[in-house]
């Protein structure tokens, strides 16, 4: 197998040599299989806080259901039998903002609803991501009038557009997907600390 | 079994002798349109409605319309469907442009609540004797009447790169297409 | 209490407001407040042809998206005159009643899962699925078909689409049957929906309801038979008619019309066998774009083609008003023309609109759980709602 190594530290392993090697043979090299085996085998790993918290990240987003059109329509096909959205971590579809954290913003914004959407977005907790799914969140779409918001990008920060009208369960899969190249590709901040008190020099 | 619209007209003139309904005709009007007087409006709605012939007993639709150039400017149009009698009919009110105001239908049809509350919100034009006359479908504090001929359509230009001229934009450096290489790949 | 029934909620059915003001358990007022996808469709047909309002439709009642186009192109032909060719005729009444099991399957799919009920969801997703298929292959796009025009079809329909079609009607009672049977008997399902959410018959009529929600009441109104539009009335179905106006009644009358549908989906395949190739747009050239053998060989019919591709065709000056029966209820077009080819005025009657006024009369002095089953019983779609 000559695909590039992955940092996933649960890959299948080949299984360890049948038998044992004899005194009068020489040893065969060291492989990584076999030092990461035994890294197993004592029960350590080494990896990156980055590779393990966005890997948890990435694979258990949790959306919230914020469908308003048409798309909201493909956005549950996406999540029914045929197009399973699930396998992907979003198994469950959150009601409530405070506990979801990604906003699949599906339909067309309207002024009315514009400043909804931005409190909703301010009540989901960090770290949130946003795709804007089809072409009226993206940009203001088939409609360009006075009703309609040109772009939810006017108002919260978007991490992935799905151009589509709408968009077929493919693409919205397929933008999932980016986001989630984008979320194993970010820095995880740690932190806030809190300040340490500052220890007053002792007077000589 | 369905009622002809000769007979409807007949009715109403039998029914409302004082009140002058004209039809309206044209090239392609092709509902029976009648032309009511706006304070009557009413009156003609109840007596279709509880006439035990004509039986209009639902109201489909209300509409505005705006002829911008023309006056009287406004045209309130009631759309009526007799079930038993297979028949539908409408009804026109003309409007001036200043201060449209016409008497609500609601006692006759309560349906027509939210009707009237999307043509007052859409052309400005108000019911006398309604409930509660409020924006249905746009903000609560819009300004302005928005299916009138003098509102714009609030058309906001694209931006593409003929028309934005001080926009400073990535050129791709063409020479070097290797994706980036992401390091984890979602299988 | 007053208790906000935001406009987002997984169990609105889209972004509509209840303003609910509560005594207890009891609703004691519900308030409706809609506008949160208002997309000014009626203003913007005003800036488009006849023929590029018909997208804008498909985003309306986005449930039944052929729904809608039929209605536009059934108004505008009535504006001016004119009739679809038998053939087309027979297509738009089958791709209809498939639009019309879709959406009641995915009214059921949503209904369900409100209350709770949530394998009926990827059961109906599972039909649905089947009708967007065959969707994508008639016209190349899932849900925002787009697919008649004002004098037929955009296009002809593909080989092996019939066999699809009637695959599909035929086992669709199979699976209607699978519904009934998680639901209907179902004591949850009944103690939930029997005596649920009533609405009279006199206050259905008054209020302007139609559809299943009229239907559900016990009045026997159906545009399909009481005023049939695009040959229905040569087709052989019942109209399924409910007695206590309660939200059981509204969803055993949807049911039995999905059942109705795939019969006249049948017929309809049958009817396209017997009637063989033939026009699927009308040859009338001063409003319908002539065929392209026509174009290439024909002077006249290129700058028809020019003509109505370049400006849109020319309707004679009057109005129109065309309602068909949409899975919804009775969904209207008003056409006001003023000899250009944009309309002067396109008003659209939306059944859920009207559908929606009768919630107020049919919750109030209910308890707070069931505005749940109300709003889900009345099948709404604010889309349409909102325009």
């Amino acid at each position: 197998m000559s695909e590039p190594r992955s940092s996933n530290p649960f890959r299948p392993l080949a299984p360890p040599p049948a038998v044992a090697p004899s005194p009068l043979e020489p040893a065969a090299p060291r492989t990584e299989e076999d030092s990461v085996r035994e890294e197993l085998e004592r029960g350590i790993l080494f990896t990156t806080v980055d590779s393990v918290v966005n890997w948890a990240r990435a694979n258990a987003i949790w959306p919230l259901g914020f469908g308003l059109a048409c798309c909201a329509i493909e956005m549950m096909g996406t999540l029914g039998p045929r197009y399973d959205l699930s396998r992907f971590g979003a198994e469950v579809m959150r009601g409530s903002p405070r506990q979801a954290d990604l906003m699949i913003v599906a339909g067309r914004v309207s002024v009315k609803m514009a400043p909804v959407l931005r409190q909703l977005y301010d009540q989901m907790p960090d770290p949130k991501w946003v795709i804007s799914m089809g072409a009226c969140a993206s940009c203001g779409g088939v409609f360009n009038n006075y009703a309609i918001l040109q772009g939810v990008d006017k108002i919260v920060p978007v991490d992935v557009y799905v151009p589509g009208c709408p968009p077929r369960p493919e693409s919205l899969i397929h933008g999932i997907m980016k986001l989630q190249e984008k979320i194993l590709a970010s820095h995880v901040e740690i932190g806030p600390f809190p300040a340490k008190p500052k220890k007053k020099k002792a007077r000589a | 079994m369905s009622l002809a619209p000769e007979r409807i007209e007949q009715r109403l003139k039998e029914g409302l002798p004082g009140v002058s309904i004209r039809r309206v005709t044209g090239d392609a009007i092709r509902d029976l349109t009648l032309l009511v007087p706006t304070e009557r409006i009413v009156d003609v709605c109840r007596f279709l409605r509880d006439d035990p012939e004509m039986d209009f007993s639902m109201l489909s639709w209300i509409s505005g319309l705006d002829w911008l150039p023309r006056d009287p400017r406004f045209e309130v149009v009631y759309g009526l469907l007799s079930m038993s009698g297979h028949a539908r009919v409408t009804l026109k009110v003309e409007l001036p442009e200043e201060n449209p105001r016409v008497p609500s239908v609601v006692d006759v049809w309560p349906t027509a609540n939210w009707h009237e509350r999307e043509t007052y919100d859409f052309f400005g034009i108000e019911f006398t004797g309604h409930p509660d006359l409020t924006r249905i479908l746009l903000p609560e504090e819009w300004v302005g009447w928005p299916l009138r001929k003098d509102s714009p359509l609030g058309y906001e230009e694209v931006a593409f790169t003929h028309n934005t001229p001080d926009r400073i934009l990535p050129s791709p450096d063409l020479t070097r297409l290797k994706p980036k290489k992401v390091k984890y790949r979602a299988q | 209490m007053t208790l906000n029934m935001g406009p987002q909620h997984p169990s609105t059915h889209g972004v509509l407001r209840v303003a609910l003001e509560l005594d207890g358990e009891t609703v004691v007022r519900a308030k409706p407040i809609m506008g949160y996808l208002h997309t000014g469709m009626e203003k913007q047909a005003e800036y488009k042809t006849y023929t590029q309002s018909i997208p804008q439709t498909d985003r309306m009642d986005y449930l039944s998206p052929m729904s809608n186009n039929l209605a536009l192109c059934l108004s505008a032909e009535r504006l001016l005159g004119i009739e679809a060719p038998p053939r087309a005729q027979a297509i738009r009444v089958l791709l209809t009643e498939l639009t019309r099991i879709s959406a009641h399957c995915l009214w059921l799919g949503t209904h369900a899962i409100d209350i709770g009920a949530m394998t009926l969801f990827w059961y109906c997703f599972r039909e649905r699925e089947k009708v967007l298929s065959i969707y994508d292959q008639v016209c190349g796009a899932r849900m925002t078909a787009s697919y008649f025009r004002v004098g037929g079809l955009a296009m002809d329909i593909p080989d092996g689409f019939l066999d699809r079609c009637q695959t599909f009607a035929d086992e669709m009672a199979a699976h209607v049957d699978e519904y009934e049977s998680l639901l209907t008997k179902n004591p949850i399902w009944l103690a939930r929906l029997k005596g649920v959410a009533p609405l009279s018959a006199r206050d259905a009529i008054a209020l302007g309801a139609t559809g299943p929600v009229l239907r559900g009441s016990g009045v026997k109104w159906d545009l399909r038979k009481d005023e049939p539009y695009s040959s229905y009335e040569t087709y052989d179905f019942d109209i399924p008619v409910g007695t206590n106006g309660d939200a059981f009644d509204r969803y055993a009358v949807r049911v039995a019309e999905m059942r109705q549908s795939a019969r006249i989906a049948q017929q309809a395949v049958q009817r396209l066998r017997d009637l063989g190739p033939g026009l699927y747009r009308l040859r009338d050239y001063k409003y319908v774009l002539p065929p392209k053998e026509d174009v290439k060989t024909s002077m006249e019919a290129l700058i028809h083609h020019f003509k109505i591709v370049a400006h849109g065709f020319f309707p004679p000056v009057g109005e129109a008003y065309h309602a068909v029966e949409a899975p919804k209820g009775e969904l209207g077009f008003y056409f006001v023309s003023d000899g250009t080819p944009r309309p002067w005025r396109m008003k659209v009657r939306s059944p859920s609109f009207v559908n929606l006024q009768t919630l107020a009369a049919m919750i109030e002095g209910k308890l707070v759980a069931d505005v749940i089953v109300a709003i889900g019983s009345l099948d709404i779609v604010l889309g349409e709602i909102d325009r």
